[in-house]
């Protein structure tokens, strides 16, 4: 089934947060955002703002009626700054005017001066200093040390992530107005109503059941409008408040990449041990995250990067312990991937290190580690594992032999250009890390002409959720996908809700749908049994007809509606989903924190100039473990897209701060994210579809983030071509590889 | 008063000349297909089409309308994703919803709005070209594979065109309304702009670089608009000499026969130059006095030693591009001259010419280093050498050191590594955002290497690779 937004969003009908029409009257908001990345504030003066026609007021932190304060995991954020400013670009003072160009304008003639502090951008540095978002974690299984006197084989290094703008092409942005009774209503651009509901009572000093937030659908979020968005409905929410009136504020791209966090960049250093046959024994890591100057979500990243610090391999010794380091730069957050990635590319740079000092393919050492079921993660839980599955399918049915010959061949044959393949096997555990976050409820009603609403917790931002939803309530009632709606997410319908993340969303909503529509279905056969005169356990629904044993009565779908609303049945159901199984002990950082694993394998092959630096993308073949896909067109767009956006933030996409914590890559004429070009030319996606039960949907595995580690892969294929130029090169493990860490790869000198 | 046809209506406005497009699309006339991405062309999410008249046929041609002024579209018929809109899906939306080409949506309207302006064109349909006509829209979500699946779609349509008219096949195939076929007469009836009579203190060529740095000066300056002044259009040939009107665009000059003949690698320069929507608004003099260091045109005209005519209020006077440049974003020349005309030399069947560029992204991104290089030969004897750089000094450079060497001598691996020492010392690249100084040095060592390669293919090209 195709995507129900199809249709208007190829038209241009789809209606967005900046397309809302605006009630007479509305005021734009703009940010004032700190101009230096760290110091004390001696001065802020907003006569020259003021004065100007058309500003019609300047909130900072002394016009909040509640707490200043919007951090979700540690109160450590203020909405507006008071005495010091922690980042280049943190909001100081909100202008409203009666146009979005007289706001900006405004913003301009604001007077700040701070008396600056020390300006940390490195996270190494920060740790030195003590400077911790959080106390730092460790995850152990066996005994590192230990283990490392009887492996043959030991290897250290570095390796470095950088960050990654998120880039939905719709910016952050927010509509509230005033209803009666002081209540809000916000229109959110958010990942995460009840965030922006939560926040937005703290900060306004009221009730949660006074803000009502809704969200239609964004344009993209990628983790960057989970927690992010917050600020900027509060914003609108506490001018619309203080001002009674409508105040909209949708950002320019540069103040949203000024003002917004990233994907935490990583430092990490990393310990190998192997014994003679490849095996490896002993793993530690030590990962620097680079937090930014509030935790934001960092914590929770952080947890995850150690989650997946061992990839999709079995080591038996383990340790490995992780730093949010407190830096100078906008609060980083979540982006599809959640620390996994930057956790999984540590130990591929391990892996691939101790591949070149022995002279054997990583394949070989990947391969010989996969994790099988049965085998025990660093943090107790017990693998149900595909990882080999995938592995062997995708050297036979991508015939891995002829890529291989097909490589060397070429490398001999030509000078200007060198190809490199590599493989990259994923594992990525599916449930929020924090267990009461696995939860979520749904809002079924069937409507006296047979026609079906649907509200979830569940936000549409382009993965396809809102279809897999409507998917759910057609099977289950098994009627037709015209007769149903899903509505927008709204905190009024559905209370509570945990972000649309982690992977989740469809598992959990759906399965609350799920609950709603058996529960209002269950009511219904009871009525077409008792009309029938049937037992109910002969009663079904199937293709808009009531059949008994299977064979179609004369009562149809909609005939039985009526029936029972007129016995006054309930034809509504709140369904409410908690996800079974799962426990985490962070005392001991033991349990079984994740509802199941999914896994998969990809194969990279490049082509790099080696005269420019440039390289191409030749193939991506990938072999995914769907479960058994619930939709397929949707399913391969998420490895798709996930896919080329991890390629994305290891190949081009490079945040460039400067020493004074500026962004210098500020506008995508400086940050690039792949163009229609820039794609691998060949991507095959082949569906693993196991008949294993499992706790996703319809056994329809989650999707959202785990391709995104595929994009990996294209680091170290790109690093093998320019091994294969340059034996000798000392290219770093230090993503992205742009074209400049290419060439100077290319023609590194041991002579230099 | 502005004149011109929005999607099916007749517009007349009295809005300030300066405004975006964009804006007039979304805030005055309330058409919310067409999004805003970013504001500086760069993701194509505000994608219109710009149909008028050029030799008595209608063509249509694609744009970011976040850089388009509202007064560039006088006499012109703009089209937005609402006026594509059929009754149930054109074949263009439709392809993109059956591959999945959709995902969160709010890019899809200016890949729609591209593509759908691709099936207008009269172009022998190929699906190369159908990417090309969307190499200006970046969507985040879907990773462009479906998007390709649907371009492969609409091309095999498209094949069966064969002879008819674009525009015809397209409405029969339910590409575009009907409403199309009577653009062309209503256009003809289109009043003239009638001018405020102000004094014009801006010159307006494309706008792709002045809405980028001052979208706010803009909207309320008294523009002088050159974009479709006559006197500033065409590309001509007498004898060996090109001649172009300053606002000729960079789309001109990849339509130009002229440049076809004389540039036998022409289409691979322009894939490196910005984007189709950019390229069809960009002119060459605007990339000229935007005097960035690393202009693509500018330096792909440096090496040329293409001459400038400058026309000022007073006075006309002839200028070479080489001596435009006085420092960092300064030029040798008043607010009041503009860039007329472009003269320069075409390379000859035995001359060689190469343009080479580097960036982060190879399309649709501003060169780390960029640099060209013109070769007049006779026999195996360089006559005439113009070597330029972009990305390594304060200005477009051209070498004059580095130039002047090459003349006189045979091109030989030891010419090439002489020279590259020579150009080491020319050059002065500083660190920023698009890479550090060692990385430019060796970069444009390796981009002259990369210029003798293409031209001279006896040249030992393992030597030249050779690590030191």
């Amino acid at each position: 089934m195709r995507n129900i937004d199809s249709y208007t969003h190829t038209r241009g009908e789809s209606v967005y947060l900046d397309d809302i029409p605006v009630l007479d009257g509305t005021l734009y908001a703009t940010v004032y955002g700190s101009p230096v990345a760290h110091g004390k504030i001696t001065k802020l003066d907003l006569t020259a703002a003021l004065a100007m026609p058309g500003v019609v007021r300047i909130f900072t932190y002394k016009d909040i009626p509640g707490k200043n304060q919007i951090g979700g995991i540690v109160p450590d954020e203020p909405l507006l700054a008071e005495d010091e400013v922690h980042f280049n670009g943190m909001p100081v003072a909100l202008v409203v005017a009666t146009s979005v160009e007289i706001a900006q304008a405004a913003v301009k003639k604001i007077n700040f001066e701070a008396s600056p502090l020390p300006v940390i951008t490195d996270p190494r540095v920060a740790q030195q200093n003590g400077s911790l978002l959080v106390s730092p974690r460790t995850f152990r299984i066996g005994d590192s040390a230990e283990a490392f006197k009887s492996c043959k084989y030991i290897y250290e290094g570095i390796a470095e992530t950088n960050g990654q703008e998120h880039l939905y092409i719709e910016t952050q942005g927010a509509y509230a107005y005033p209803v009666e009774h002081g209540n809000i209503r916000v229109y959110s651009s958010t990942q995460g109503p009840t965030a922006v509901q939560r926040h937005m009572a703290d900060v306004l000093g009221v009730g949660m059941h006074q803000v009502e937030v809704d969200v239609t659908r964004l344009g993209g979020g990628f983790g960057g409008k989970e927690d992010q968005a917050t600020s900027w409905a509060i914003f609108c929410g506490l001018a619309a408040y203080l001002l009674k009136k409508p105040v909209k504020y949708s950002l320019h791209r540069m103040e949203d990449m000024r003002m917004t966090g990233k994907r935490n960049p990583y430092s990490s250093d990393f310990k190998i041990g192997l014994d003679e046959n490849y095996k490896i024994k002993a793993y530690e890591a030590t990962f620097y995250q680079n937090g930014g100057a509030a935790a934001d979500l960092s914590p929770a990243v952080l947890e995850r990067t150690l989650f997946h610090c061992t990839n999709s391999y079995f080591v038996p010794n383990v340790t490995a312990t992780a730093y949010s380091c407190k830096t100078n730069l906008p609060p980083n957050t979540a982006f599809r991937g959640f620390g996994g990635p930057q956790g999984m590319f540590v130990i591929e740079a391990a892996i691939a290190k101790a591949a070149e000092q022995l002279g054997v393919p990583a394949s070989v050492i990947q391969e010989r580690n996969l994790l099988h079921t049965g085998n025990e993660f660093p943090y107790g839980q017990i693998a149900v594992s595909e990882a080999a599955a995938c592995w062997t399918k995708a050297n036979t049915l991508y015939n891995i032999d002829s890529i291989k010959a097909e490589v060397d061949g070429f490398n001999t044959a030509h000078k200007l250009y060198k190809k490199g393949v590599s493989y990259m096997p994923i594992c990525f555990g599916i449930s929020f890390t924090k267990t009461l976050m696995n939860q979520a409820r749904a809002l079924v009603h069937v409507y006296m002409d047979g026609s079906i609403g649907v509200s979830t917790g569940a936000v549409e931002m382009g993965q396809g959720v809102n279809t897999k939803m409507l998917q759910v309530a057609a099977t289950i009632f098994s009627v037709s996908p015209s007769l149903i709606k899903v509505y927008s997410t709204n905190t009024y319908r559905i209370a509570n809700t945990s972000p649309s993340a982690a992977s989740a969303t469809a598992d959990i909503n759906g399965k609350a749908v799920q609950i709603a529509c058996e529960n209002i279905l269950a009511r219904i056969r009871e009525v077409a049994a008792s009309i029938l005169q049937e037992e109910i356990g002969k009663i079904s629904i199937k293709d808009e007809k009531v059949c008994v044993d299977g064979k179609p009565s004369a009562i149809s779908w909609k005939e039985l509606i009526s029936a029972a609303y007129v016995r006054r049945v309930s034809l509504s159901e709140h369904g409410h989903y908690a996800t079974p199984e799962i426990h985490f002990d962070l005392a001991k950082e033991k349990g079984h924190p994740f509802a199941y694993h999914v896994y998969g394998t990809a194969i990279t092959t490049v082509t790099v100039d080696c005269l420019r630096g440039t390289y191409e993308i030749d193939a991506v073949q990938v072999v995914h473990d769907f479960g058994t896909s619930m939709n397929t067109i949707i399913d391969r767009g998420q490895i798709e897209g996930g896919l080329v956006q991890g390629i994305g933030w290891m190949t081009m996409e490079e945040i460039v701060f400067d020493k004074e914590g500026r962004l210098r890559s500020n506008a995508l004429s400086t940050y690039k994210v792949p163009d229609i070009y820039s794609v691998p030319k060949r991507l095959e996606v082949d569906f693993l579809e196991t008949d294993k039960d499992n706790l996703a949907i319809f056994r329809s595995k989650a999707v959202g983030e785990p391709p995104l580690m595929y994009g990996i892969g294209t680091f170290f294929a790109i690093r093998n071509a320019v091994k294969a130029f340059n034996p000798n090169s000392n290219i770093d493990f230090s993503a992205p590889a742009t074209p400049e860490k290419v060439l100077m790869g290319l023609y590194h000198s041991t002579n230099e | 008063m502005l004149y011109f046809i929005l999607n099916d209506k007749e517009i007349a406005t009295s809005l300030q000349p300066g405004m975006t497009l964009l804006d007039f699309i979304r805030y005055q006339q309330k058409l919310t297909g067409t999004k805003i991405g970013c504001r500086e062309g760069d993701c194509g999410a505000c994608t219109v089409l710009v149909g008028e008249i050029k030799d008595g046929e209608l063509v249509y041609t694609s744009a970011t309308s976040c850089l388009m002024a509202l007064g560039n579209a006088q006499g012109k018929h703009i089209v937005t994703v609402e006026g594509i809109n059929i009754e149930g899906l054109n074949a263009v939306q439709q392809a993109f919803a059956e591959e999945g080409a959709t995902q969160c949506g709010f890019c899809t309207p200016g890949f729609i709005v591209s593509l759908t302006g691709y099936c207008m064109r009269s172009e022998t349909p190929s699906y190369h070209r159908a990417i090309d006509a969307m190499n200006g829209n970046i969507c985040r979500c879907t990773g462009y594979k479906s998007i390709e699946r649907a371009a492969n779609a609409i091309t095999q349509k498209l094949e069966e065109r064969n002879n008819q008219p674009a525009l015809q096949f397209a409405i029969e195939q339910k590409m575009i309304p009907a409403y199309f076929l009577t653009i062309k007469e209503r256009l003809q009836q289109i009043p003239q702009q009638e001018s405020s009579g102000t004094l014009a203190a801006k010159k307006l060529g494309g706008g792709t670089d002045l809405y980028v740095q001052q979208h706010d000066v803009m909207e309320h300056a008294a523009i002088d608009f050159l974009f479709d002044k006559i006197a500033l259009n065409g590309i001509s040939q007498e004898g060996n000499t090109c001649k172009m009107g300053g606002a000729v665009t960079a789309a001109d000059i990849s339509d130009s026969p002229i440049f076809k003949k004389h540039f036998k690698q022409l289409d691979e320069y322009i894939k490196l130059v910005s984007s189709t929507q950019i390229r069809n608004m960009a002119t060459i003099a605007g990339n000229f006095t935007n005097a960035s260091p690393i202009g693509d045109f500018t330096i792909f005209f440096l090496a040329l030693d293409a001459q400038l005519t400058l026309s000022g209020s007073s006075q006309k006077r002839q200028l070479p591009l080489r001596d435009l440049y006085l420092g960092y974003k300064q030029l040798n020349k008043t607010e009041d001259e503009i860039i007329e005309n472009i003269n320069f030399e075409l390379p000859g069947d035995d001359d060689h010419f190469s343009f080479e560029k580097v960036c982060k992204r190879t399309n649709l991104d501003i060169a780390s280093v960029n640099s060209a290089l013109y070769l007049k030969m006779n026999g195996d004897t360089i006559v005439k050498a113009g070597l330029s750089a972009g990305g390594v000094g304060p200005i477009p450079a051209y070498l004059p050191k580095s130039s002047a060497y090459l003349i006189g001598q045979t091109v030989s691996f030891e010419l090439i590594n002489e020279l590259i020492g020579i150009i080491q010392i020319e050059i002065s690249p500083i660190s920023d955002v698009r890479g550090t100084e060692s990385y430019k040095r060796l970069l444009l060592a390796q981009l002259v290497k990369a210029h003798f390669i293409k031209m001279f293919p006896a040249i030992p090209v393992e030597k030249l690779l050779s690590i030191a």
